[in-house]
């Protein structure tokens, strides 16, 4: 096989790996769309706060030590313990979920019925906000974020692509448990919402509010159930680019990946955010390998994405598999 | 108006009961709008109740009103002998009181059965754990939701469709529909805002029909707002009648039609 080939396919490879993630925060994001209308602005930052907060639990750091320590004068910033990483996770996920009570109860609940720009708007002051309890509560410094995800690059395949190709591709061991595990979690999410009580009323509040209420589902239920869940898929994106890149304040703009995901495979769309991820990460990297780098001086990742999707949205608005759009009277 | 504490027999013979529902001053205002103005009145144990009137009296309104969609700036609703706090749909759905709506409302894009089924929601008790786990309740649960779920199928005569999207259903067969969601719930109650509007008249009998036999055959009560007089003096025991906001009768099919009021009201008043 040609040699360009071989380097593309693992381009590919490593595309397809990216895309999972991109996958991961607009499921986020189409998630709570679906259920409320509201397009949270906050996802991203929600990741950065899932994972701040798993690394601070793990290394038993004093939430809001800075606060407690300038109001009472102590020097208090370790409880002195280390959570382990299953642990942390695990209280993570009930912080995310007690972060879901939270916004429902002191915004959401007050913003029924408003205009989807005002959602929108209350969800830019909520991503702010998050922003600051989050450096509040942790401290700003970049993290490393360490629970034991395997690291490298994955020998079984580069030997075995070597054997086969004479030329081993290098794929990184925490790129393939990323895509194991965001594949375990959307399989997870379509048996809950298509067998359980829970799901069945959430797939009810996605479709139509008012007879959602005539059959008895609390929409406050169904949304402090849907920000937990986007909650947990932030945790799980925020965890694996944390653990890539660290946790720090950047993290937060992977939702600035998830937006031409979106355009790409339509807000309302499950398939279109896992999908849509995919073909941009596999989009992007070909694009670079092949005319960004050698012809237009690289880094076309930056806005390959945008591109791609306004060229979608010129000839397919509704996205890949969006809802065909109708007015709701 | 003779005593009917008690309950009465219709002319059918069917015997009433007691009072499940009263609505006592009702006020209920849009801005400047009154869309209901001090109205009384009750449904019974096993009756069907019919509310008629020109367009905008507010018939919907207190249909909104019943089911919580609504809440009255002043008066009271009592059921089942106690005074109601302010409630959201949710919770009366929960108390036992179903509904369906004037411009249909189904989840359009789930089938025929699914949205039947999502009437049992507030039958499926099982925890979360359970249903993952697909324990014995988790199970059980199911198959008597699905059975409950096929009899209303078979019931409505929809065996045909019961796969299909919602969405791609003629108007009549979304009605049907609507219908079994709400019955799926086994209200103590059922809420019917003009449930044959826009039906051809074979549609229309196989409606009346179907209500007449869910009063008889279940038991069930139901109060619903209808507009073609024929079918509502056909179905219904007792007959409220609005124009603008007020009640300007009340009582037995017979009652109403010899009722002057009420033929003013309709005088020069289009209907279909
Ligand atoms: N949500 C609302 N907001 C503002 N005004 C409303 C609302 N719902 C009803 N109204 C007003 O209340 C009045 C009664 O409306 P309602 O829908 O109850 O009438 P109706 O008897 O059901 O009429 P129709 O036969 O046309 O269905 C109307 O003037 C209507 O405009
Ligand atoms: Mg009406």
């Amino acid at each position: 096989m040609p040699d360009q080939l071989l380097f593309a396919m693992e381009v590919a490879l490593n595309g397809l790996m990216a895309g999972v993630m991109y996958a991961l925060v607009a499921l986020g994001f189409v998630l709570i769309f679906k259920a409320s209308g509201i397009f949270n602005y906050a996802q991203g930052v929600m990741a950065l706060f899932a994972a701040m907060t798993v690394v601070g639990i793990q290394k038993g750091q004093v939430p809001f030590a800075h606060l407690i320590n300038a109001i009472f004068g102590t020097h208090i910033h370790y409880f002195g313990w280390n959570v382990p990483a299953l642990g942390a996770i695990l209280l993570t996920v009930i912080v995310m979920g007690l972060f879901a009570w939270v916004v429902n109860k002191l915004v959401l609940k007050h913003l029924v019925n408003q205009e989807p720009i005002i959602l929108f708007m209350a969800t830019i002051g909520l991503a702010y906000f998050l922003e600051g309890v989050a450096d509040l509560m942790w401290g700003a410094d970049i993290k490393k974020l360490d629970v034991g995800l395997p690291q490298g690059i994955n020998g079984y395949i580069d030997e075995t692509t070597f054997n086969l190709f004479g030329y081993g591709f290098f794929i990184d061991n925490l790129d393939i448990t990323a895509s194991v595990i965001a594949a375990i979690l959307v399989t997870a999410l379509v048996l809950f919402s298509q067998y359980t009580k829970q799901g069945r009323a959430l797939r009810a509040v996605a479709d139509d509010h008012q007879a959602a209420l005539s059959v008895g589902i609390s929409l406050n239920f169904i949304w402090v159930l849907v920000w937990t869940i986007a909650g947990c898929v932030a945790l799980v994106a925020g965890m694996m680019w944390g653990a890539k890149s660290g946790v720090q304040f950047s993290l937060s703009l992977i939702a600035l990946k998830a937006l031409p995901v979106l355009m790409l495979g339509g807000f309302t769309s499950i398939p279109g955010a896992i999908v849509g991820g995919l073909i941009i990460g596999v989009g992007e990297q070909l694009f670079e390998f092949a005319i960004g780098a050698p012809y237009l001086g690289g880094a076309t990742q930056n806005w390959f994405a945008y591109v791609l999707a306004l060229l979608f949205l010129v000839f397919r608005p509704q996205g890949l598999f969006g809802e065909k759009i109708i007015e709701r009277v | 108006m003779k005593d009917m504490t008690e309950g009465y027999t219709t002319p059918d013979g069917r015997q009433i009961g007691g009072v499940m529902m009263e609505m006592k001053n009702i006020t209920l205002r849009f801005g400047g709008v009154v869309a209901i103005k001090d109205i009384s009145f009750d449904i019974r144990e096993g009756e069907i109740r019919a509310i008629i009137g020109p367009n905008g009296a507010g018939k919907s309104s207190m249909l909104n009103v019943i089911s919580g969609f609504y809440h009255p700036q002043e008066g009271e609703v009592w059921f089942h002998g106690k005074k109601r706090p302010t409630m959201r749909p949710y919770q009366v759905a929960r108390q036992g009181i179903a509904r369906t709506f004037q411009n249909i409302a189904l989840f359009e894009g789930m089938s025929v059965l699914d949205n039947i089924m999502t009437g049992r929601l507030n039958y499926m008790k099982s925890t979360i754990l359970d249903q993952a786990l697909w324990w014995g309740k988790a199970e059980r649960e199911e198959t008597e939701n699905r059975a409950k779920v096929e009899e209303i199928i078979d019931f409505l005569e929809i065996q045909s469709i019961r796969k299909t999207p919602v969405g791609r259903l003629p108007y009549g067969l979304k009605k049907r529909v609507e219908l079994g969601r709400a019955l799926a719930a086994q209200p103590k109650l059922l809420l019917l805002d003009e449930p044959m509007a826009g039906m051809n008249v074979e549609e229309k009998e196989d409606m009346s029909r179907f209500i007449l036999d869910v009063n008889d055959e279940f038991g069930m009560t139901i109060a619903l707002i209808e507009h073609d007089m024929g079918v509502v003096m056909d179905l219904s025991d007792r007959v409220v009648v609005m124009d603008y906001g007020k009640k300007i009768g009340d009582g037995t099919p017979d009652e109403v039609r010899s009722n002057q009021a009420v033929i003013d009201a309709y005088l020069g008043v289009s209907h279909d």
